[in-house]
């Protein structure tokens, strides 16, 4: 398996010469392979958005170091490890650059000096990718949200990048569109094996991940696949990060009388479950 | 109001003047802007006033829809023949009234300043109305591509007009919202005098500011991750092509002012 992004014993404080200030990210480490999806969840102030930054290379570690593709994250790599990674952000309208959809998604081609013709490609396939295809020539303000970000997503595979990072893509989405960002997501996953690395407070998006890394106060409190992280109940509420649905359920349900076999992580998996509970009884 | 202003509105078309390329365009409404100060006689203006017209057909934009438009202008143009009418004071009376006399020379002049005006603002308009304002912009940038050696930023300034453009409408939707969001405070824009209107702008205004400059920042941010690093290297994705129609318009302005340059006295 080959590793696409690596930190290790990352350290970053937004006040150096303060150490009496917590640092927002500490002594972080972690790896992502090729074709894994990340999910890092936490709440508000966790070191997430910091994280993304020191990807980015927007800011740099003051401990510790991040690989990209094997390589250490320099000054002097940035540009080529940003073209090798691909990022898609909350506000839908503020990363729209160009006047068009198409104009948009050519953005960072254009940047990277891609001759004409291949650009026009490349445009074509990835709007194709997301199924923004016939949407070519329309302009931001007539597009929802939901369409908005598949259209940056585009943006992001036009540059064939080793890693997608979706940093809380769909948190101002209504649920239609968030929805549609994710099937995005995943139909990509499925034709590409791309990797992703999804920066999110919304749980039942870290379910579709291979795993999650749930942040707390700068520091990897957990990390394991989404059952495991779930499984630590309690713990997260205490975090302030909410369960997903079917878990809140199904507590509701045990505390009511209402004998299931545990805990579930999807809707199907209890609705499946209280089935059988009404047989066992 | 706003629906039926057609001041700096593109309309989508797809007729002769709409295929033009954004450069020739540009370079053809200068050139004719200064080519209309040719015109001094009646067949000069005469000239003018019919390739005008043939212009307007071929952009195939309705003249009763420009007119109509451009009402607040009309306004403009009767006011400035008034004047010359009122004012000028040679040749024969052609009219007369009491002590308001018409000058045969006002109402020449009146006629040709008319004229003048009419066409340029014509011109204009045709020129934004058929071309989107994103083409108008890459048009200028390689227009004053030369002004690169001076030291311009050139594509810092093109590449400035378009997102400014592209985030025209952002901002609409965002100030209606700010509006709703006052009125529903309270707030009255609507009523009141002068003084107390205005005053009720700045709660308007200052949001968003706010809004205006976290968003440049977040895109600061996009552009960055996107690989934004000046111009240096960039290709261009939106094409620019010069065509036989481009050098038929401009060979039919040079044949225009011709004709002006031989028949005006």
């Amino acid at each position: 398996m080959t590793e696409i992004l690596s930190f290790n014993q990352v350290s970053f404080s937004y006040t150096p010469d303060s150490p009496e200030h917590r640092k927002a990210v500490q002594n972080v480490s972690f790896s992502i392979n090729e074709g894994e999806w990340i999910a890092i969840v936490g709440h508000n102030g966790s070191g997430k958005s910091t994280m993304v930054k020191l990807v980015s290379g927007l800011l740099f570690p003051q401990e510790g170091e991040i690989r990209v593709m094997r390589n250490v994250l320099t000054e002097e790599n940035l540009w080529e490890t940003r073209s090798n990674i691909g990022m898609v952000f909350q506000n839908p309208d503020n990363q729209f650059v160009g006047a068009t959809v198409q104009d948009d998604v050519a953005f960072a081609l254009e940047n990277s000096g891609v001759p004409y013709k291949e650009m026009v490609e490349r445009v074509h396939a990835s709007l194709a990718q997301v199924k923004m295809d016939k949407f070519l020539n329309h302009e931001p303000h007539h597009l929802s949200g939901g369409q908005k970000q598949r259209v940056a997503i585009a943006g992001a595979l036009a540059m064939r990048p080793k890693l997608l990072i979706l940093d809380e893509a769909t948190s101002m989405l209504d649920p239609q569109g968030r929805e549609e960002v994710l099937k995005t997501v995943r139909a990509l996953r499925e034709e590409t094996g791309l990797t992703v690395l999804s920066i999110t407070h919304d749980v039942e998006e870290a379910l579709f991940a291979d795993r999650v890394l749930f942040m707390n106060d700068g520091k990897k409190y957990a990390e394991g696949t989404p059952s495991e992280i779930f499984a630590l109940g309690d713990k997260l509420v205490e975090f302030g990060l909410e369960l997903p649905f079917a878990m809140r359920m199904t507590k509701l349900f045990q505390e009511n009388g209402v004998l299931l076999a545990g805990q579930h992580m999807t809707e199907e998996e209890l609705v499946n479950d209280l089935w059988a509970s009404n047989f066992n009884k | 109001m706003m629906e039926k202003m057609i001041f700096g509105r593109y309309i989508p078309g797809d007729s002769f003047v709409h295929r033009l390329d954004p450069r020739s365009k540009l370079v053809f409404v200068f050139a004719f802007i200064l080519v209309v100060f040719l015109a001094n006689n009646i067949v000069t203006y005469a000239f003018l006033l019919a390739f005008t017209l043939l212009v307007i057909l071929m952009s195939r934009i309705r003249l009763y829809f420009l007119i109509n438009g451009l009402k607040p202008v009309m306004i403009l143009l009767v006011f400035t023949f008034l004047i010359h009418i009122l004012f000028t004071r040679e040749g024969d009376i052609v009219f007369e009234l009491g002590f308001f006399k018409v000058y045969e020379e006002g109402l020449r002049q009146g006629i040709f300043i008319s004229i003048r005006f009419l066409v340029l603002v014509f011109m204009t308009s045709i020129l934004t109305l058929t071309t989107s304002p994103i083409s108008i912009t890459d048009g200028i940038e390689v227009l004053l591509n030369p002004l690169k050696k001076v030291k311009m930023p050139v594509h810092e300034l093109a590449l400035m007009m378009s997102i400014a453009l592209r985030f025209i409408p952002t901002l609409m939707d965002e100030t209606d919202k700010i509006m709703k969001a006052q009125m529903a405070r309270g707030s009255d824009l609507s009523a009141g005098p002068i003084k107390e209107r205005v005053k009720a702008v700045v709660p308007l205004l200052v949001p968003l500011f706010v809004s205006a400059f976290k968003r440049a920042e977040d895109l600061a941010t996009a552009m960055e991750v996107r690989g934004y690093r000046g111009g240096e290297g960039r290709t261009r994705y939106r094409q620019l092509k010069w065509d036989w129609r481009d050098t038929i318009s401009l060979v039919a302005l040079v044949v225009m002012t011709a004709l002006l340059v031989f028949y005006r006295n």
